[in-house]
């Protein structure tokens, strides 16, 4: 996978042809189709395991109307709450940076 | 692989990306760890169709305290040190 990085290959100075062009595109493209699927999988199993921590406190024969509503309504506010929570972050990293930009 | 190598430009340009999306895949992991947290801390009642406003400062307050918390203790280490 990482072979390219090692390889001490010549320099040539004409452009990449559209093949390579076209392989090291693919490999981009893959790599951040891996990462959302990634951070999808991820946020998944958090919201069944904090809705269901949440929702179904007395586990029976199966799911009852009221469980589902509430199962519905913490996986959306999950969701928002990433939302939020992205954004405060990333709007705190950017204030940090701009207060020292040596970092 | 059969497939020829990339040159030198390809290269480079390949190593920035991946620096790039390793950064980003980072910031990711944080967000979700944050999300995990605040969310036990500030989530205490039955989730319904909206937050309330106190649910909704509780998450903004939590992450940037949580980020406040972690200099601060920077801070308290580095001087534990010097103390010694």
């Amino acid at each position: 996978m990482s072979d390219f990085m090692k390889s001490p290959f010549g320099s040539s100075a004409a452009a990449p042809s559209p093949d390579m062009q076209a392989r090291k595109e693919a490999m981009m493209r893959n790599l951040r189709n891996e990462m959302a699927l990634h951070s999808a999988q991820e946020l998944i199993n958090k919201t069944n395991e904090k809705c269901f921590l949440k929702c179904v406190t007395k586990p029976s024969t199966s799911l009852s109307g009221s469980e589902e509503t509430c199962l519905s309504r913490c996986l959306e506010r999950y969701l928002e709450a990433f939302d939020l929570i992205s954004r405060t972050y990333v709007s705190r990293i950017q204030r940090e940076r701009l207060d020292s930009p040596s970092a | 692989m059969a497939e020829p190598q990339f040159d030198q430009t390809t290269q480079k340009e390949l190593a920035t990306f991946l620096e790039q999306e390793q950064r980003q895949a980072r910031l990711q992991e944080s967000i979700h760890s944050y999300t995990s947290m605040c969310w036990d801390k500030c989530i205490t009642g039955t989730p319904s169709t909206r937050f309330s406003r106190t649910e909704e400062s509780c998450l903004v307050n939590c992450v940037e305290r949580f980020l406040d918390t972690s200099l601060f203790m920077v801070k308290q280490i580095e001087q534990l040190r010097t103390r010694q």
